[in-house]
């Protein structure tokens, strides 16, 4: 089981906003909601690989910047009309920092 | 309950249209039997004109096919003609021996064309205009004959005529009047109506009265009473029709021009049969038009259904023509007496006249020829009795009036209101043919006429519903946007909201939310912006802009690209520029290694594929060398383009390179609701191709002429004159009145283009020429807006603001 890795402190992250992780196999975005939920999906829409990170956060769903795809943060599906998936990431706040779990 | 047996005699489109009426009110109520003397369907009558004109098929004018009668239970016995009702038994009898018991009846036997009792009327080629078989005829004859006499200039026999020329016919028209149509036109619309069937190659013979028809067995020749004749292989007799009373006579029911039925639809002989349509007469009055048996129909419907509720009380009536091409309308009573006044358009070159009977401010009756589009807004004044006095100097014009941009159907019937009749056969208005669009997402005009019943019968609203179609579903800009909310998010509109954050002192986003009862905790991507750009645009020294609630070109001050890279464009104000500046850009252009450079349509150069981590370092090497953002990524003002002007020019009258870097000083940094370009052209040749943009400046001589309202983007819309000025002072002064007026004015997304069209250029004007002081305090407000808004982003965030935004983080893993 691999291991968790603080990545950003939470307030760190702008709210309905999101901070770009890079590692060196991935791009992913963790998003924060309103509510301080926190999010973590690769930072490619699955349409035509925009990057998510830039998009406009609502709900726990972001609109790609590209072309207006919505994606659900928490599952990563493409919400209807639309059909396609971006993985995510297990993700976790403790004492204010985010955690994110790699594979 | 058991069910009870209702047959109907005629299967034409008022009964049918009331068996469809009853069945969606009580579809188990009645076992039906429908006896049909033509061997069809059920099809629309009214469009056997341009079945005959070859613009539709028999199978296009099907209203309900055979399976339609097997999917609701309806027996039809077609190609049977009923010719006796024995009421005692309450039986109805066929030629063929068929019999149909019933407990209710509905006699729709329609009307008959009223044949002239000339002699040799009964010769081969002689026939009415009245059903399926007529227009065979006609086409038979048409392929094998040349020469058509339609009597009758009404119009029945125009449509006929009309048809028969298309078919290849030499057509002459005989009318006992000097006027066609003249139950519908007056004189001078008749005339250019005339004129431009003549113009067709129709013929007319005008004051002529039929004596006799010539020929053997076949028609050879029209003789008039004057003596003349004219040779005819074919003769249409149009000169009315009568109702169809034969059937209802021999049951004993009382009849004088037609079946006399009171205002529920039943005989006043015998409760147990309806009548309804053409066979009809209903408080003294046959209608021969289809609106009025559409509301019949309702009405029996109610009835047969035991709802009882229902009364008809008459209609008023509307006439359109159709023949292809030409433009008619009347409607109540255009001829006017002692009482009534008129107003009257006439333009015999452009082929237009319209004329409204007004009586006690009222409108009293209409006749539209060559420009119909406000038809229906005209016989909606006249039903509704709407006191015009208000706008009566400008009724002929319509309801965008003259000065008013966007003088097209499209924009015209965005602006209509909700009530507005659209179909005036089916008594289909805006808001329900609006509604169903939205409500069951129809796309194409076959959906909508399937479930509303808009433009399905004589089809000359077409155009409009088409409009509406466009407008509801584009969904954009003009989608009625009186009721329609500013998204999903919320009910209120745009107008609401903006009206409301000033009103109630609305100056964070939450409290927006709270105070209009938003349905999302966060809105959406589509509130989220507006309310951000309304709450800026009310409170521009106070509110705190929210990035999270900008699209990304915004947040990151460039534009992205499809790779996700984003383009850089530095302002050069007015399009000016040195060597020095050109060096310094060629320089950041090195170190930054950007690998593709562009000069822009608005006379800026971008520079593209720079990583999103890399833009705050160029552009502290890009304000360094003097540059500022040129907003080429913002809901903002962009660009303002100019020509070269009198400095180098031959041609330009004024400095238009320096007129150009003033307005782009001034209004450089301003938010707008959308993308906003200017342009200044230094003569009337107009080389800044300024009357495409929001604003343009062309200079003449005496001054300056002031552009607004042009897109040469998708749909390209060439500018309004908003006024000619004579100083630099004025121009920068009408510049910024008019931005603020946008700027306060318009829904967030919504171009200069459609927002003149949609609120009109009288509005426009009104705020910024008519009321100096007004104009005055709209610029003193844009001057407030921009102390704050003229502060470099690229400055600011080369400094370090919001760095964690163009900050990645990096880990090992």
């Amino acid at each position: 089981m691999s291991k968790w890795i603080e990545v950003v402190e939470l307030n760190n992250i702008p709210v309905l906003g999101s901070r770009l992780i890079k590692t060196r196999d991935t791009d992913i975005a963790v998003f924060r909601g309103s509510d301080d939920q926190v999010y973590a999906i690769r930072d490619t829409c699955p349409h035509k690989g925009g990057p998510l990170s830039q998009g406009i956060m609502h709900g726990s769903t972001v609109t790609c910047p590209l072309h207006n795809w919505k994606i659900d943060l928490a599952s990563g599906n493409a919400l209807a009309p639309d059909h396609g998936c971006s993985n995510v990431f297990a993700v976790k706040v403790e004492g204010g920092k985010v955690f994110l779990q790699l594979p | 309950m058991q069910k009870e047996n209702l047959v109907l005699i005629g299967n034409g489109m008022a009964g049918v249209r009331t068996l469809e009426e009853l069945l969606k009110l009580a579809p188990d109520h009645y076992h039906i039997t429908v006896f049909g003397e033509e061997p069809y369907g059920n099809y629309n009558r009214i469009m056997l004109s341009p079945v005959l004109a070859s613009e539709k098929t028999i199978e296009q004018i099907m209203l309900n096919g055979e399976q339609w009668y097997i999917d609701n239970g309806i027996t039809l016995h077609k190609g049977k003609k009923v010719e006796q009702i024995n009421r005692a038994r309450r039986e109805v009898i066929a030629t063929d021996g068929t019999v149909a018991h019933y407990d209710r009846l509905i006699i729709a036997t329609g009307s008959v064309p009223f044949m002239l009792p000339l002699p040799g009327a009964d010769k081969q080629g002689v026939i009415g205009f009245r059903d399926i078989k007529d227009v065979d005829t006609m086409l038979a004859t048409a392929s094998q004959y040349t020469n058509a006499v339609v009597i009758g200039g009404g119009l029945l026999g125009l449509e006929a005529a009309n048809g028969l020329m298309k078919q290849g016919m030499n057509v002459t028209v005989v009318h006992l009047l000097d006027t066609l149509m003249e139950r519908q036109l007056d004189k001078p619309a008749a005339a250019m109506l005339q004129k431009s069937l003549a113009e067709r190659g129709m013929n007319f013979l005008m004051e002529h009265s039929t004596a006799e028809i010539l020929g053997q067995e076949r028609v050879t020749a029209v003789r008039f009473k004057n003596g003349t004749e004219i040779p005819a292989d074919l003769v249409v007799m149009a000169v009315g029709i009568k109702p169809n009373t034969e059937l209802g006579k021999s049951a004993g029911l009382y009849c004088e021009r037609g079946i006399v039925v009171s205002d529920t639809m039943q005989t006043i002989t015998d409760p147990k049969i309806y009548a309804i349509g053409e066979c009809v007469q209903h408080r003294g009055i046959a209608y021969g038009l289809v609106a009025p048996l559409f509301e019949q129909a309702k009405v029996a419907a109610n009835h047969l259904a035991k709802h009882g509720i229902a009364r008809y009380v008459g209609t008023v009536t509307s006439t359109k023509l159709k023949v292809t091409g030409i433009e008619l309308f009347s409607a109540g009573d255009f001829t006017g007496n002692d009482q009534t006044e008129d107003i009257v358009f006439k333009d015999a070159a452009s082929g237009t006249y319209k004329k409204i009977v007004l009586q006690d401010n009222q409108v009293k009756g209409a006749v539209l020829y060559g420009d119909t589009v406000d038809g229906s807004w005209y016989f909606q004044l006249m039903k509704d009795g709407t006191d015009v006095s208000a706008f009566r100097d400008t009724l002929l014009f319509g309801q965008h009036h003259l000065g008013d941009s966007g003088h097209n159907p499209d924009t015209r019937v965005a602006s209509l209101p909700d009530n507005a009749e659209i179909c005036g056969c089916n008594g289909v208005c805006k808001g329900d043919i609006v509604k169903a669009i939205t409500e069951k997402k129809l796309f194409t005009l076959d959906e909508v006429r399937a479930h509303t019943k808009a433009s399905a019968s004589c089809g000359s609203c077409t155009g409009l519903v088409e409009s509406l179609l466009a407008h509801t579903v584009g969904g954009d800009y003009s989608a009625t946007p009186k009721t329609k909310p500013l998204c999903k998010c919320t009910d209120y509109t745009h107008d609401d909201i903006r009206h409301g954050i000033i009103q109630h002192s609305l100056k964070t986003m939450p409290a927006v939310r709270e105070h209009f009862e938003w349905k999302t905790p966060d809105g959406c991507p589509s509130c989220r912006n507006a309310l951000n750009y309304y709450l800026l645009c009310a409170y521009p020294t106070e509110y705190v802009d929210d990035a999270q609630s900008r699209y990304i070109n915004e947040r990151a001050h460039g534009n992205i690209q499809k790779d996700g890279s984003y383009s850089v464009v530095p302002r050069m104000f007015g399009g000016m520029c040195t060597s020095d500046q050109l060096r310094a850009i060629a320089d950041v252009a090195d170190k930054y290694e950007v690998p593709t450079m562009k000069v822009t349509g608005g006379q800026r150069i971008d520079m593209f594929g720079i990583k999103k981590e890399q833009l705050p370092a160029m552009w502290k090497d890009l304000s360094a060398a003097g540059f500022v953002s040129g907003h080429a990524y913002g809901k903002a003002m962009r660009t303002v383009k100019t020509c070269v002007g009198s400095e180098w020019c031959r041609f330009g009258t004024q400095d238009s390179t320096g007129l150009g870097v003033k307005l782009e000083e001034l209004t450089w940094g301003s938010w707008m609701p959308h993308k906003f370009k200017l342009a200044v052209s230094g003569c009337p040749r107009n080389c800044a191709e300024a009357t495409i943009k929001d604003i343009g400046v062309v200079c003449v001589d005496s001054g300056y002429e002031l552009h607004i309202g042009g897109n040469g983007g998708i749909k390209v819309r060439v500018t309004d004159l908003l006024c000619k000025v004579a100083t630099e002072e004025e121009v920068l002064e009408y510049t910024g009145a008019f931005c603020q007026f946008y700027r306060e004015d318009a829904h967030y997304l919504e171009r200069t283009a459609p927002w003149i069209e949609r609120v009109g250029l009288e509005k426009v004007k009104t705020a910024i020429l008519s009321d100096a002081a007004n104009r005055k305090a709209l610029y003193e407000r844009f001057l407030i807006s921009q102390q704050p808004a003229q502060i470099d982003p690229w400055k600011a965030r080369a400094d370090g603001a919001e760095a964690a935004e163009f900050t990645p983080i990096m880990i090992e893993a």
